[in-house]
């Protein structure tokens, strides 16, 4: 296990070097930064002076062993938009997101597993037939859509809950948080309704077909003939197996989660890490895209390998120094 | 002492093409320490009767006539909870596949522990006792430290010896063991077959073995039934079967078996297919391959003729020696 962790982190590391690559690249798409830098009408010693001072006349792998080096203390420069620091502004803006995916993932495990399990085990009732319905259409229709219906009719029909913002929040450090306010929690409700619910139907269509093909397996007509209860064969002997497939696929969606805040943030004006990124798009500030594509990719690495550690946990079959020490 | 007996049992499904019959008037019985082999081709039957008898036939299939008793008691209407306490408790049931009869997440003693107790009220120190215990009189070597592994740390005739501690463990009367050997290598068949007779010995379990192979009957059963397009065709003493087989059905299949130091030409083998269960003849099922074919039998169906425990459906035996 301990190997595995190891091998593990240093094919992250990898990963993390050529994410730190393309973030890198980015920087000298946008032209010389010199040019943007010094007056227009400088001369060519003003401009190497500059050149010179910010390192920009070594090679360019000097370059980037400084960026990767900088990066890993979590300093990617100043904003050029508004001349902030970007860790200072990304660390602003990631509690609003993490609370944000967090409420969403939660939501779609709590809700789609059990969905998931009461549909498989009665494929033929009237609710199943009605909540794959539904989840068809939530598996559709697109998230902008479905949220922006949300907000007609619970904030401007109904009038129950807020359609922007994150409502008033407490500050704990430098995380702050909606958890600890009714006004935050009401207006946590729609955005991670609309940011759940692609997953929401994705897991409990997934978790439903995964239990239907373990309940046609060998081991569970044998349970079945061993007189074993319902209750054990499709919660002890039927979900550990479904949930091994679910994890991976809960895994990889996790980082969709995140990717697709951009467009929750962007619908409710939410003030997360999204939005930051949409206006660093808009206004070309390199820094803050760079350090966004950086944070994205290493969660989405640490998503990755704790998934693969929690194979372990489920399947004991992947427990490859466990088995070896058994013979 | 009788433990099973199963009289003209019908198991029928319905479907868009009106209702199919997969088995019909079935009928036989098991006696404590016996072991009844049940032989046929692919879709003869035998694995429908073991799952009509263990009350585990997928719907919408349904037993449409006929009766199932353990002991003298009725058990083929029971309710499912009912039907779910006997499974295991008094009849068990052993798979074809070894490989895929254990559940790969749950190690072995998790799953004989959790049957043990779902039978028998038995504290979990009591059930551990069991379970390997179990093990070991299945032949697991080393039971203390192997019932904590899971599963793929057993080869496949150590899980086949698994299976079958599971399905013996809460100590049935009667065990269906369905091709318990067919995914087995040839070597473990045998070892696997002698476990078999060692326990139905010991413990005076009852046992149906259902196998398409003659050799596994011969070495195995003490009577054999045969079937034939969800029929019993003939059912008997193994040596009396095997040795004088009075269904022509039953002599062709013995005529197939090669024997070694005999090179003939083309391998003896019975023309024709079995026909399938929506497209059976009116007289006798097997009459359209029949050698013996008489205008008889393509008109009425034979009845079968004798006893419980030998008998002979064929219009070709007038009398059956008791």
């Amino acid at each position: 296990m301990l190997g595995f962790l190891i091998r593990r982190i240093i094919q992250s590391i990898f990963v993390m070097l050529a994410v730190a690559l393309i973030a890198f690249m980015m920087f000298r798409f946008m032209g010389d930064p010199v040019n943007s830098l010094v007056a227009e009408n400088a001369t060519v010693e003003e401009r190497d002076a500059v050149r010179e001072r910010l390192g920009l006349d070594q090679p360019l792998w000097v370059q980037y062993g400084r960026f990767v080096a900088r990066a890993a203390t979590g300093d990617f420069g100043l904003s050029w938009r508004n001349a902030r620091p970007v860790s200072t502004l990304l660390a602003e803006r990631f509690p609003a997101t993490a609370e944000l995916v967090l409420v969403a993932a939660g939501l779609s495990l709590l809700l789609g597993i059990p969905l998931g399990i009461l549909t498989a085990l009665r494929p033929h009732s009237f609710s199943t037939q009605t909540l794959q319905f539904f989840s068809l259409i939530g598996i559709s229709l697109p998230t902008f859509v479905t949220g922006i219906l949300l907000i007609l009719v619970f904030s401007v029909w109904l009038g129950w809950l807020p359609s922007f913002g994150r409502g008033t929040v407490v500050d704990i450090g430098w995380w702050s948080t909606g958890f600890l306010t009714l006004s935050g929690l009401k207006a946590l409700v729609l955005p991670s309704v609309m940011l759940c619910l692609f997953q929401l139907t994705l897991i409990m269509r997934l978790v439903r077909a995964e239990m239907m093909e373990v309940l046609r397996t060998d081991y569970i007509k044998f349970a079945r003939a061993r007189g074993l209860t319902n209750r054990s064969i499709h919660f002890r002997h039927a979900l550990k197996n479904t949930l091994i497939p679910v994890i991976t696929i809960f895994g990889l969606q996790l980082g969709g989660l995140i990717a697709f805040a951009i467009v929750t943030e962007t619908v409710f004006q939410w003030p997360g890490m999204g939005a930051l990124f949409i206006q660093a798009v808009s206004f070309g500030d390199v820094p803050v895209m760079a350090a966004y594509l950086v944070l994205v990719s290493l969660i989405f690495v640490v998503i990755n390998t704790t998934v693969d550690l929690l194979y372990a946990v489920l399947d004991p079959r992947l427990r490859v120094d466990g088995a070896r020490a058994a013979h | 002492m009788t433990i099973l007996t199963v009289e003209n049992l019908t198991v029928c499904f319905p479907g868009r093409r009106g209702t199919i019959n997969a088995i019909e008037d079935v009928s036989l019985s098991v006696s404590a320490g016996e072991i009844l082999g049940m032989v046929g081709e692919s879709g003869a039957g035998k694995s429908m009767t073991g799952a009509a008898i263990i009350g585990l036939i997928e719907p919408p299939g349904r037993i449409a006539k006929g009766e199932i008793r353990l002991e003298g008691e009725r058990i083929d209407n029971l309710r499912p909870e009912a039907m779910r306490r006997l499974r295991g408790r008094r009849i068990g049931a052993i798979f074809q596949d070894p490989l895929t009869s254990l559940n790969p997440v749950l190690t072995v003693g998790e799953q004989l522990i959790e049957t043990i107790q779902t039978h028998l009220r038995l504290p979990r120190s009591q059930a551990r006792e069991r379970a390997i215990d179990w093990l070991r009189r299945v032949g697991i070597p080393a039971p203390e430290a192997r019932i904590d592994t899971y599963p793929h740390q057993y080869s496949g005739g150590m899980r086949q010896r698994v299976v079958i501690a599971l399905a013996l463990c809460a100590e049935p009367q009667l065990v269906i063991a369905d091709e318990p050997t067919t995914a087995l290598d040839v070597s473990v068949q045998a070892q696997i077959i002698a476990l078999l007779r060692k326990l139905a010995r010991e413990t005076g379990v009852a046992v149906i073995l259902v196998t398409h192979d003659m050799g596994v009957i011969a070495e195995t059963a003490d009577r054999v039934a045969v079937m034939y397009a969800g029929r019993i065709v003939e059912i008997g003493e193994v040596a009396d079967v095997l040795t004088a087989p009075k269904h022509p059905y039953t002599s062709g299949l013995m005529a197939s078996i090669p024997r070694i130091g005999e090179r003939p030409e083309t391998l003896p083998q019975i023309e024709g297919a079995m026909p399938r269960p929506h497209a059976r003849p009116e007289g006798c099922a097997f009459a359209p391959r029949c050698p013996h074919r008489m205008e008889i039998c393509t008109r009425e169906r034979p009845e079968p003729r004798g006893t419980l425990t030998r008998s002979v459906a064929c219009h070709l035996t007038e009398e059956v020696p008791a």
